[in-house]
C-alpha cells in the first residue's frame, strides 16, 4: 500500500495541482480570518452569516482558532473538489487500466489514494491553522483583542481541538469527493453535483424546513470542523457524519472493487 | 476452426477456455479458446468490436468474464496479482496524466510496481524520447504518446507483453522500430501478444495468430498453418471498371470462387489458370489491366475468414 501512497503523491505533489489548491485555501483563510478581526466593530457583523465575533469572545483560550474554524467547512470543500476530479479523471482520462495492471489488488490501490488523500487533508489543516493562528494574533493588536490566554495550556489544547475537528470534516468531505468521482466517473459531474447540493441545495431546504439541517451531510462536516454549534450537537455531527462517511466508504468500495473497468 | 489444442504444453504464456462476455443484449466475447506458446509474437487480428480489447481486458483482470476459464504465465486470470507484476500492457491507446511530464507518468506507474523508479528514464530512451521526458505529456503527438505507452508496459521487464494497436500514429521508422523491438524481446524470451490492424505487419513478426469474428476465434494457431491451408488467388484488374463483373462471372463459371474489392477481381486458383483465364477474357472482348497469381497473405486470408470488405 506504501507503493500507491508515493505513486499517488507523485501526482498530487505537481505545482499546478499543490500550489493552486493551497492558494485557493490559503486566500479564503487569509479573507475570513482578517475579516473577523478588521470588521470586529461593524454593525454589519463579523462572523458567518452577519452574526458578530465579539472582543470577549476572540479574547478567551480559543480565540486563536476562531476563524480556522470558521475556514474548516469551506477547506473540505475545496479538498471534496480535488479528490472528486482526482479519482474521476482516472476513469476519464484511461489511467485507470494502467495504475490496476501494476497494482491489481483493487482495495490496496485504493486504501493507498485514502492514505495519500489523508496526507494531503493533513497538510491542508496544518498549513492553514498556521496562517490563521499568525494572522489573527497579527491582527489582534489592530482590534484590540487580548491574546493573553491564547497560549496558555487551555489555549494549546483548544488549537489541537480545533485542529482534529477540521481535520476530521476535511477527510469527511474528501471521502464524499472520491466516492462521487468513483460513483459517476466525470470530474464535472461529481464536483458540480456535490456543489449544488452543499452549497445551494442544503441551504435553501434548511431555510425552508431548518429542522432538516440536523440532517444534512455538509452541515455535518461544517458542524464537526467548527467543534458544534448552538443548534447541532458536535457528538451528533460526528454521529451522523460517521454514518454517512461509512456508506460513502462502503459504496466507493464496493465499486471500485466490483465494477468492470472498461474506460 | 482451427485450434492450438493439439499442441498445448504447460508452456503456455496464454490459455483461455470458452471465455465469455455477455453484456444486457451484446455478446462481446463467445467461448473464445486459444493458447499462446511462451517466447512466441502472437498477433491478435479482427475487425473492429470484434472483441479483441474485452479479451484483453479480461487478461489483464480488468474485467470479469461471464464465463469461461483462462491462465496467464501459468496462474488463473481470476487472480490478477500473481501475474501481472510479469505483465507490460498497452491497452486501446496510450493513456496517462495530461499534466505531468512523460517521464513523471513512467515513475507513477513504477513506484506503484515497486519498480526501480531508474528504468524509467532508460526506457524513455529506449523507446526514443530522450529529448522529451521532461516535457508534458499534453504536448506529445500521437507517435510520442504511444512510444510512452510502449514505453509503460516495458515498465516490469514482462515475460508477457501485450501491446493493443501499438503502431498506431507512428511513422514508418516507428514502426520499424517497434517491429524490431518486439522481435528482439521475444528472441530474448518475452512472450508478445499484440493486436493491430496493420496485418502485414503482424504477418512479418508473428508466429502464432488469434483471429476474431464477432467475438468468437475464427482461428488460432500456427499463422503458417493458416496460410498453407489457404488457395492461391489471381488479382484481377481490368481497363474497364464495369468489365470486372463479367471477368467475375467468366472464373465463376469455370467453378472458382470470386470475390471483389478495391475494384479487384480475387479469383481462388492456381497460378497456371491466370493464362486461361486471360485467354478467357480475351475472347470475350475484355482487356485485363492486371493479372497477378499470389500466394495466400494474412490480409487476404484474413478477410477470407472474417468475411470483412467482399
Amino acid at each position: 500500500m506504501i507503493q500507491v501512497f508515493f505513486a499517488e503523491w507523485r501526482k498530487l505533489r505537481r505545482p499546478t495541482l499543490l500550489l493552486g489548491t493551497f492558494a485557493a485555501a490559503l486566500f479564503f483563510n487569509g479573507l475570513i480570518t482578517a475579516f473577523i478581526y478588521l470588521m470586529i466593530d461593524s454593525p454589519q457583523g463579523n462572523g458567518d452569516r452577519g452574526t458578530t465575533i465579539t472582543r470577549e469572545v476572540l479574547a478567551l483560550a480559543s480565540g486563536s482558532v476562531n476563524g480556522f474554524a470558521s475556514i474548516g467547512g469551506l477547506l473540505g470543500i475545496i479538498a471534496l473538489c480535488v479528490f472528486a476530479a482526482q479519482s474521476a479523471q482516472e476513469y476519464t482520462y484511461g489511467t485507470l487500466r494502467n495504475l490496476l495492471v501494476r497494482q491489481p489488488r483493487r482495495l490496496v490501490l485504493l486504501l493507498g489514494k485514502y492514505g495519500a488523500m489523508k496526507s494531503f487533508a493533513l497538510l491542508l489543516t496544518v498549513v492553514n491553522a498556521i496562517v490563521s493562528i499568525a494572522i489573527s494574533f497579527y491582527l489582534s493588536d489592530r482590534a484590540k483583542v487580548d491574546t493573553d490566554l491564547w497560549f496558555t495550556s487551555a489555549g494549546w489544547s483548544a488549537i489541537g481541538h480545533t485542529l482534529v475537528n477540521v481535520y476530521i470534516s476535511i477527510i469527511f468531505y474528501a471521502i464524499i469527493g472520491i466516492t462521487l468521482g468513483i460513483l459517476l466517473r466525470s470530474p464535472i459531474s461529481a464536483i458540480s453535483i456535490a456543489l449544488v447540493w452543499i452549497l445551494i441545495l442544503e441551504n435553501l431546504i434548511g431555510a425552508v424546513k431548518p429542522v432538516t439541517l440536523d440532517w444534512m451531510p455538509g452541515t455535518q462536516f461544517s458542524v464537526i470542523a467548527q467543534g458544534g454549534t448552538p443548534d447541532i450537537s458536535y457528538s451528533h455531527a460526528l454521529t451522523l457524519g460517521s454514518f454517512y462517511v461509512l456508506v460513502a466508504l462502503l459504496v466507493s468500495s464496493f465499486l471500485f472493487t466490483k465494477r468492470d473497468v472498461a474506460n | 476452426m482451427t485450434t492450438m489444442a493439439s499442441t498445448m504444453t504447460p508452456s503456455m504464456a496464454i490459455e483461455v477456455h470458452g471465455l465469455t462476455k455477455q453484456y444486457e443484449n451484446l455478446a462481446a466475447v463467445k467461448s473464445a479458446s486459444f493458447s499462446v506458446p511462451r517466447g512466441t509474437i502472437c498477433g491478435f487480428v479482427g475487425p473492429n468490436g470484434a472483441g479483441k480489447t474485452t479479451t484483453i481486458r479480461m487478461l489483464l483482470g480488468l474485467i470479469a468474464p461471464t464465463s469461461g476459464t483462462g491462465t496467464v504465465l501459468g496462474h488463473p486470470i481470476t487472480e490478477p496479482e500473481k501475474y501481472l507484476a510479469s505483465v507490460g500492457a498497452m491497452i486501446e491507446g496510450p493513456a496517462f496524466y495530461p499534466a505531468l511530464t512523460g517521464l513523471e507518468n513512467l515513475k507513477v506507474l513504477a513506484t506503484m510496481g515497486g519498480i526501480p523508479i531508474e528504468r524509467a528514464a532508460e526506457l524513455i530512451d529506449l523507446v526514443g524520447l530522450g529529448g522529451r521526458g521532461g516535457d508534458k505529456y499534453k504536448t506529445y503527438s500521437l507517435g510520442m504518446k504511444q512510444r510512452l505507452g510502449i514505453a509503460a508496459a516495458l515498465l516490469p521487464n514482462p515475460a508477457l507483453l501485450i501491446l493493443d494497436e501499438p503502431t498506431n500514429g507512428l511513422d514508418p521508422e516507428g514502426i520499424q522500430e517497434v517491429r524490431d523491438l518486439l522481435k528482439k524481446l521475444a528472441s530474448e524470451g518475452t512472450t508478445v501478444f499484440v493486436s493491430s490492424h496493420l496485418l502485414s505487419e503482424l504477418e512479418i513478426i508473428s508466429q502464432h495468430i488469434v483471429m476474431l469474428r464477432k467475438g468468437e476465434v475464427v482461428f488460432a494457431g500456427a499463422i503458417d498453418e493458416l496460410l498453407l491451408n489457404q488457395k492461391p488467388t489471381i488479382i484481377v484488374r481490368t481497363v474497364n471498371e464495369s468489365d470486372l463483373e463479367k471477368v467475375a462471372a467468366i472464373a465463376k463459371g469455370q467453378g472458382h470462387h470470386v470475390t471483389i474489392r478495391h475494384n479487384e477481381a480475387h479469383i481462388e486458383g492456381p497460378h497456371d489458370y491466370a493464362p486461361i483465364l486471360n485467354k478467357l477474357a480475351f475472347e470475350a472482348g475484355i482487356v485485363l489491366a492486371q493479372l497477378t497469381p499470389t500466394l495466400p497473405n494474412l490480409e487476404e486470408t484474413f478477410f477470407e475468414m472474417t468475411g470483412g470488405q467482399s
